[in-house]
Order: structure tokens, then C-alpha cells, then sequence
């Protein structure tokens, strides 16, 4: 399907045996310098030949929305889908906690080199150096935007900016508004957005959901889109199409995402040539509410910042079955802190996830079923006063009573790991963009910068890095060095895979079975908990690989879709993305057993020390695992991207 | 526990709705109002009927999506809640429950449950934003913020676009939405260049989409799941008024 782009690049061949499908065209030069150098090398286009280039951007999150509004501005034509009512939807809203940028503003010692350093550790070495670093030069940037833009960040009595501090850093670093730092970047990027769209330049589909990709002459030129209030199947053309998707945390059913957080246009797009990187790559938030029963529909965090002043226990002696308050000092143990004494409460998630899993092994769970351990407040309320307690986390503390019906300032929240965030996505070069020419990547659909473990707060950093700061400069030197014929959406490939996606739909609306989606979903989401969750093993992931097609085919057999084509259809919806998480879910199996190692979020049983820490084989392992569809049910062909470490050097990642 | 529900069914913008009852059966008092609505959509779609259609994403009370008029109140009617943040445990064994979309001209009901409220994205497209292009700002801390005009500010910057202020409005005004941004922006020093052209660009696109008027009733505050202090109106109208003054 891919093209091999001929034009010359300054790119230095990273290593002997590179993929010749994988060019990953990282700048020359010292990492401080080369941002700045590959900016200046790239080709612009000029302001008044913007208007001749449509670009399309699917998705409107933080990521999104930002490239769509920043594309906007510069006078490109903008196309912006999304399949919500609105683009201030986004799941990007929900984002809680915070958002990362290496201002120093504490004067405790940051930089960009410490963000590039802790984001390259804490994403256990299995990420590209370059685009970290340049994650790390653009994050005061989006401080400097957001604020310009109206975004109400919280400040000091001072008037100046307040910080927090997140897990896996020791430097207070984190800038938040409230308990909605989310929302309130997304409606700023929204708000940028709106008055994009307000002013023309660009032109917003809602309740559009995209199906598919068109690849014309091997680039990227379009989308097939359905109307999800006629029913319509469409198709749109395009100099570039941008997926800014989101991640697929929902192949899990049980996870942190909203409820309509799904794969099919990564998916899609993989199917039409785009490789995809460590599918297996997945995030376990330590801090969520536990599951009270199976009715859930999905599951709610609970913000990382909690760990600031919340103390996470359980009892020493498993099966105590006493209240909390009942349980004297002695006989809590403070898992976190005594196995983690420099980094305490606020180790990184994937070790923090991990570590809550272990106790409950053993038995020494707290709540129904025992998943469960306790983050008490009662010492920070003792130190500084329920006010400031209520001050700083009151939103996060009424969400938590809401649910679970308990009050958290006077009994421990119980909290237990969830999925919520996936590393891996779609391969993009450092210019993000796939390996489908044209069609670039941003946000957390890419596998980039988080290596196999995210930090906190570094998601909406990532997010809007690429949205606002990247992708605008390196489009335009994709839309400048490229010759792009005229197509318009009469080409053969745009009917081709219209018909295609009609299709599917008319066979999901006949199959006419006994079983609904949902009970389809979770029993996929069972499947991938089970045994391509928090720990990994050979024999387990072998099972999945049995199961998942026999379940895909079982659910094209069965799956029951009420209802017509032409009309607002929410389980039609639902049901052809569920067919592509069937699909997706079988390539991360497929990774996880691949990557005999444990790294970051990726814990295979068979590699741990002797104190159940992840044992990393960076001999063997050290690469992107870049996979390229070959067709359903035939075995993906894994290429791989060395990485290679010049400024931090892989070492045994501790947070003792 | 078991329920009735008297549920809102339209098939479309075109077609005439009716309340349709159904039982809800062997609900829990942990799951959320929209669980229990799963729990009878699985029911429809095994019977071979079409599942209610209502509008949720986040079950978090952020995103906004989910709105229903319950028993007669925007949410529900408990205080900063939104309907996925409802828990069944606020209901019992046996009770009736009516549920219904939002009712306002400027918001058509789609289908169900499912109501149109591009409204609102219009109404910020007319003036809700700074202009500030990408890359135009400064260092971030040159701009001093007081912190009570900051935690102003957020207080309604936290509207989630849900329109249950429209819903709970005999009059179907969108001022508190409106207010809401028109507070966010103008609380802060970014926002004065444009804080006049803004208010009246907005209220001219409220106006345009057909929501009522204001008549100080203050429903919209209490229906409000986020809490957005009526106050804001008062200063709507105020800025308003200063930009009439100065002929805006
Ligand atoms: C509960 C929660 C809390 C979080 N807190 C934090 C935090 O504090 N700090 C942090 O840094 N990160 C946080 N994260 C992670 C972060 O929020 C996300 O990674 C990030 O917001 C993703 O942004 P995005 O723009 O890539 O995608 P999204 O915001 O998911 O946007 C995806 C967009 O794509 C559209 N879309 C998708 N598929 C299609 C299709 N086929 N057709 C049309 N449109 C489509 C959607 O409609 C949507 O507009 C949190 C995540 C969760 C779940
Ligand atoms: S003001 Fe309140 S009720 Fe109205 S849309 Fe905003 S959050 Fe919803
Ligand atoms: S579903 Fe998001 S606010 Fe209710």
C-alpha cells in the first residue's frame, strides 16, 4: 500500500539494520538543536497558497481541535470531523489532573532536559529520544497559549501561576484548573476552534463518525464518512487527512475512556497500510473507583494528583476484614512508601498499578471482592486543615461520595487499578506522519513520546504539542515537497470504499442474532483483562489468540443490531466498533507476546526480579515493534525501529 | 428494586413522540440512572424493539452529553448533579419514573431522548473565544491573574454545555449558558479587548436561535449541574449595557 517517499531528507540512517519501510527521519544534530534546525529546513507554504490545500482533521480533542483551529489561522482549508454532537465533547474533557510544562517556575531544578529525562525513564526506554525532547522544548509554549486564550489555571494569591506535582517527577511541574484541567484546555482549544469555524476557514461535520480511509496512488487523499443522523455514507477528499481519534482503552470494555472512545479510524486506517506501533503498549491507572458490580458500564478515576496528599494502605494481615478506622498505625502497612521511599505515594502508575494488584494477591485487598486498597486523606487533613483539603481536591472528593455513597473526608476512598490510557497507536515519523504518506497522526492515536509508560499530565501536553506546535509546520512541508494530483470524490477508490463501508453495514443490520453488542464487548473486554491486563504470560496470551477469532467470528455470526441504517442508530454505532476493537485486540495479543520482556506497562510474568519488578531486555527489545497488516487472520509483519539512546542512558528504572 | 418508567419515544425530528411505559427490573442501588437505562435497552433489544436513544460519553458529569428531564426536573433535581452522575440509590422499590428530552424551540428533539443543541456551539462561534492565535502569547506569568478573579473565572468557565438551563426555563432562555462564558472571559484581563464586541455578538446569536427571554426566575442556577452562579446574568447585562452606551 505504502509509497516510498523519495524526497531527500537530512535524516541520517539511524542504525545498520534499518527497515527500509520505517523512516523514522529524525533530524541531524545535537537533540537541543534539532527542532529548531528541521524547521528551519522544512518547506513552507506560503500564506496565500494556503487556501489552496484542504486538509482534513478527524477528531476533535485537545489534539484535534488545535490542529484544526492553528490550520485555521495559517488559511488552510479545514475539514474537522467528529462523531459527537459537538467538538467540546471530546474525551479529552474528562482529563482531571493536570498538564506538564518545564517552566521552573518553583525554581526546584527543572528544565527541558529533566522533562525530556523523566518522560524517557518513566517511559521505560522504549520511546524516541527526538520527539521527546522536542515534547519537552514546545510544553512552555502551551502554557503561554492557554493562558493567552482565557484558560483559567489555577494561580497563587500572588496572581502568578500555582504547579503541583505529578507521579514519576520529583520538580512541581504540573499546572492545573482545578479538578478539570481537561475541560478547560479543550474548551480553550474549542474556543479557538469555534472561531475558526464562525469565520469560515474552517468547516465543522458533527455527528459525522469516519469509517474509513482513502489511499489514492499510495497517499493518503480521504475519508468515507457516515451521517449518523440520515445514515448517509459520504466521501471527502484531501490534500492530508489528520487522525487526532484518541487511544482504544475500550477494547478493554472496563476502562477510564468515555463510552464511545474507539479504534475504527486507526484501525481502518492500519487496514489500508498504515503500521502500527506497540498495539501492546497499555496504561493501568492505579487510582480508580472499583467495580461494584456487573452492571458497570465503565469505570471513573480518580485523579493522580490524589497521591500528593492521599496515603495509600492496606492492612498487613490479609483478610482483616475491620474498618479502616479500626485499624491501629501499626498494623497498616504503606505499601508505596516502604517499598518506594524517594518517590513515596507518587511512584509512576505502571510500578503504583502493579504494586495494588500484588497486595491484593496476597490477599490483603479492601471493599467487595477484595479489589481494592484504601488512599487516605486522614494525615493531610490533620496537617493542613479540611479547608485545604476541600480546596484542593473538593470536586474529585463529591464525584467519589456520588459514587460510591461513602465520604471520603472521613472514611479512605478505596480505590483500585483501571485501563486508561494506551501508549501504542499508529507508527508516525518524526514529522507525524505514518507510514501512509499524507496522513499524519497526533495525539494519543500515535505511539509516540510515552514510550511504554505515560507519565501523568503528559498526555494533554502531548496532545496539544503536536496540535498546536508541530503538525501545522510539518504539513506544510508535506504539502510543499509533494505533488499531489487533482482527485476529487468521483475517483474509483472513494466509491470503492464507500461500497465497502455500506456493506458492512448492511451485514451487521442483517445478521439479525441472539446476543447484543454489549454482551459481545464485555466479553472481549474479559478476555483482554484477563490475559493481556496488568501481567502478561506466554501461555495466557496463546489462549487469547485462540479466543479472540473464534469470539470475532462468533460475533459476526450472532450479533443482534435493532433498527435501520438511515436513522440515529446508537448500537449500529456501536456494533461496527466493536468489530474493529475484535480485530485490534488480536494485533495486541499478538505484540504482547511478542515482546518477551517487561517494560513500562507492558508486565510479562516471566520477566520480573525477585521483588516483582519488571525486568526490561533492552539486548533484545529495544525497538518500536511497528506491525504491518497482512490481511485477517494472517499474521502481521513486525518491523522494527531501533531506538537508540545518546542522552539518557537505559539504566534499571528505580524509584526506591 | 423494580421501576415504571414513562419514557419519551420519537422516532424523529418529524414524527409525533408519546410516553411509552416499561418495567425496570432487578435495578441496584449502586448502579447510575444510565446503567439502569442499559439494563432495560438490553431488555428492548432482546425483545426485538429499538433501545431508547439518550446522549451520553463521559458517565462523569463533564462531558455534557447526557440530559434528561427526570420526574419533571433538568438531571434529576439533586444539587450539582448531572443524570449519569445519578445513582439509583436516591430511588426506591416501586417507584414511578417519567423521563423526557429537553423541551425548547431552539433545542428539536432528534429522536428519543436525543435533542439538537448546535444552539450552544453557534452561540460561541458568534464571540465566545480570545482571539489569540497560535503562537502570538507571551510568557505565561506576565499576565497576573488575581486568584479570586481566577477562581471566578473557573467557577463559570465549569459549564458543561448540557443545556439543562434552557430545559428548566419556562421561557427557554440560554442566558445563564451565555452568561457563563461571557463571565469566564471577561473575569480576566485577556478578555477585555474584546469583552464588549463579545457580549453583544453572542446575546445577537442567542437571540437568533429562538431562546427566550430572561425574566430573573433562576431556575436555569438551580437545574444547573455545575453550579453556575445566577449572578452572572447581572453581569451579562451589565456589560450589555456598556457597550450600548459606547455604541458597540
Ligand atoms: C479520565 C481521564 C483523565 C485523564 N487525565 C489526564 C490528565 O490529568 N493529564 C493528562 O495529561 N492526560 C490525562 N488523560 C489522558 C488524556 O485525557 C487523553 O490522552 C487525551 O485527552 C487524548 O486527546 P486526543 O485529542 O488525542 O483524543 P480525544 O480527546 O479522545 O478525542 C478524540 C476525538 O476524535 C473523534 N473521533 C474518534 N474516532 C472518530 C471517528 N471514527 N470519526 C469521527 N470522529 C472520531 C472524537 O469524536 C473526538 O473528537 C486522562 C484520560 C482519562 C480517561
Ligand atoms: S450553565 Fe449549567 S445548566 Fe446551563 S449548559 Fe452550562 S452547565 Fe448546563
Ligand atoms: S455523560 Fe458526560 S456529563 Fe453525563
Amino acid at each position: 500500500m505504502t509509497t516510498t517517499d523519495t524526497r531527500p531528507t537530512t535524516t541520517r540512517p539511524s542504525t545498520e539494520y534499518l527497515d527500509p519501510k520505517l523512516n523514522s527521519r529524525i533530524p541531524e544534530g545535537p537533540i537541543e538543536r534539532k527542532w529548531e534546525r528541521h524547521k528551519f529546513e522544512m518547506k513552507l507554504v506560503s500564506p496565500t497558497n494556503r487556501r489552496r490545500y484542504t486538509i482534513i482533521v478527524v477528531g476533535s480533542g485537545l489534539a484535534g481541535a488545535s490542529a484544526a483551529a492553528t490550520l485555521g489561522e495559517a488559511g488552510y482549508n479545514v475539514k474537522c470531523y467528529t462523531y459527537h454532537d459537538s467538538p467540546r465533547r471530546a474525551h479529552s474533557i474528562a482529563a482531571q489532573g493536570g498538564i506538564n510544562a518545564a517552566k521552573n517556575y518553583r525554581n526546584d531544578g527543572d528544565s527541558v532536559f529533566r522533562l525530556f529525562y523523566d518522560t524517557v525513564k518513566g517511559g521505560d526506554f522504549r520511546a524516541r529520544e527526538a520527539n521527546v525532547y522536542r515534547l519537552a522544548e514546545v510544553s512552555m509554549a502551551i502554557i503561554d497559549q492557554c493562558v493567552a486564550q482565557g484558560v483559567p489555571f489555577a494561580r497563587e494569591y500572588s496572581g502568578y501561576l500555582d504547579n503541583r506535582s505529578f507521579g514519576g517527577a520529583q520538580v512541581a511541574r504540573t499546572f492545573y484548573a482545578r479538578g478539570q484541567t481537561g475541560q478547560q484546555l479543550l474548551l480553550g482549544a474549542y474556543q479557538a476552534l469555534s472561531r475558526q469555524i464562525g469565520l469560515g476557514q474552517v468547516k465543522m461535520y458533527s455527528r459525522t463518525e469516519m469509517l474509513d480511509l482513502v489511499v489514492i496512488d499510495g497517499r493518503a487523499r480521504g475519508i468515507v464518512t457516515r451521517d449518523m443522523v440520515t445514515g448517509k455514507i459520504e466521501s471527502h477528499f484531501a490534500d492530508a487527512v489528520v487522525l487526532a481519534t484518541g487511544g482504544y482503552s475500550n477494547v478493554f470494555y472496563l476502562s477510564t475512556n468515555a463510552k464511545a472512545c474507539n479504534a475504527t479510524a486507526i484501525w481502518r486506517a492500519h487496514r489500508r497500510g498504515a503500521f502500527f506501533g506497540n498495539p501492546c503498549y497499555t496504561q493501568i491507572h492505579p487510582t480508580c473507583i472499583p467495580v461494584s458490580g456487573d452492571h458497570q458500564s465503565k469505570l471513573t478515576l480518580m485523579s493522580e494528583s490524589l497521591r500528593n496528599d492521599g496515603r495509600v494502605w492496606v492492612p498487613k494481615t490479609p483478610g482483616d476484614k475491620r474498618a479502616p478506622s479500626s485499624i491501629p498505625e501499626d498494623e497498616r502497612d504503606y505499601y508505596l512508601e516502604r517499598r518506594y521511599p524517594s518517590y513515596g505515594n507518587l511512584a509512576p502508575r505502571d510500578i503504583a498499578s502493579r504494586a495494588a494488584k500484588q497486595v491484593c494477591d496476597e490477599g490483603r485487598g479492601v471493599g467487595p471482592g477484595g479489589l481494592g486498597v484504601y488512599l487516605d486523606f486522614s494525615d493531610a487533613i490533620k496537617r493542613l486543615g479540611k479547608k485545604v483539603i476541600e480546596d484542593r481536591y473538593g470536586n474529585l472528593f463529591e464525584m467519589y461520595e456520588r459514587i460510591t455513597g461513602e465520604n471520603p473526608y472521613e472514611t479512605p476512598m478505596r480505590i483500585y487499578p483501571a485501563v486508561h490510557y494506551t501508549m501504542g497507536g499508529l507508527w508516525v515519523d518524526y514529522n507525524l506522519m505514518s507510514t501512509i504518506p499524507g496522513l499524519f497522526v497526533v495525539g494519543e492515536a500515535n505511539f509516540s513520546d510515552h514510550g511504554a509508560n505515560r507519565l501523568g499530565a503528559s498526555a494533554l501536553m502531548q496532545g496539544l504539542a503536536d496540535g498546536y506546535f508541530i503538525l501545522p509546520y510539518t504539513i506544510a512541508d508535506y504539502l510543499a515537497s509533494t505533488k499531489l494530483p487533482k482527485v476529487d470524490t468521483t475517483h474509483l477508490a472513494f466509491r470503492e470504499t464507500e461500497a465497502e463501508a455500506a456493506d458492512r453495514i448492511k451485514r451487521l443490520l442483517n445478521t439479525k442474532g441472539t446476543r447484543t453488542v454489549d454482551m459481545f464487548h464485555r466479553e472481549l473486554g474479559k478476555i483482554m483483562w484477563d490475559y493481556c491486563g496488568m501481567a502478561r504470560n506466554e501461555a495466557g496470551l496463546k489462549h487469547a489468540l485462540e479466543m479472540i477469532p473464534e469470539l470475532r467470528e462468533r460475533f459476526w455470526r450472532e450479533v443482534k443490531v435493532p433498527g435501520e441504517g438511515n436513522d440515529i442508530n446508537q448500537e449500529l454505532e456501536k456494533a461496527g466498533r466493536v468489530a474493529d476493537f475484535m480485530e485490534l485486540a488480536e494485533l495486541m495479543c499478538i505484540d504482547a507476546l511478542h515482546r518477551d520482556e517487561s517494560c513500562g506497562g507492558h508486565f510479562r510474568e516471566e520477566h520480573q526480579t525477585e521483588d516483582g519488578e519488571a525486568e526490561r531486555d533492552d539486548e533484545n527489545f529495544s525497538y518500536v515493534a511497528a506491525w504491518e497488516f497482512t490481511g485477517l487472520g494472517t499474521k502481521p509483519v513486525l518491523h522494527k525501529e531501533p531506538l537508540i539512546f545518546e542522552y539518557v542512558k537505559p539504566t534499571v528504572r528505580s524509584y526506591k | 428494586m423494580n421501576l415504571t418508567l414513562h419514557v419519551w419515544r420519537q422516532k424523529n425530528p418529524q414524527s409525533e413522540g408519546r410516553f411509552v411505559t416499561y418495567q425496570a427490573k432487578d435495578i441496584i442501588p449502586d448502579m447510575s440512572f444510565l446503567e439502569m437505562l442499559d439494563v432495560v435497552n438490553q431488555e428492548l433489544i432482546m425483545k426485538g424493539e429499538e433501545p431508547i436513544a439518550f446522549e451520553h460519553d463521559c458517565r462523569e458529569g463533564i462531558c455534557g452529553s447526557c440530559g434528561m428531564v427526570i420526574n419533571g426536573y433538568p438531571h434529576g433535581g439533586h444539587r450539582g448533579t448531572t443524570a449519569c452522575q445519578l445513582h439509583m440509590r436516591h430511588f426506591k422499590d416501586g417507584d414511578t419514573i417519567t423521563i423526557e428530552p429537553w423541551r425548547a424551540r431552539a433545542f428539536p428533539v432528534m429522536k428519543d431522548l436525543i435533542v439538537d443543541r448546535s444552539a450552544f456551539d453557534r452561540i460561541i462561534q458568534a464571540g465566545g473565544f480570545i482571539s489569540a492565535n497560535t503562537g502570538v502569547a507571551q510568557d505565561a506569568n506576565a499576565i497576573l491573574v488575581p486568584k479570586q478573579n481566577a477562581d471566578a473565572a473557573m467557577d463559570a468557565a465549569a459549564c458543561i454545555g448540557c443545556g439543562a438551563c434552557v430545559a428548566a426555563c419556562p421561557n427557554a432562555s440560554a442566558m445563564l449558558f451565555t452568561a457563563a462564558k461571557i463571565a469566564h472571559l471577561g473575569l480576566l484581563p485577556q478578555g477585555q479587548p474584546e469583552r464588549y464586541t463579545r457580549v453583544v455578538r453572542m446575546v445577537e446569536q442567542m437571540d437568533k436561535e429562538g431562546f427566550g427571554g430572561c425574566t430573573n426566575i433562576g431556575e436555569c442556577a438551580a437545574a444547573c449541574p455545575k453550579v453556575i452562579p445566577l449572578d452572572v446574568i447581572a453581569r451579562m447585562n451589565r456589560d450589555l449595557l456598556v457597550a450600548k452606551i459606547k455604541g458597540v
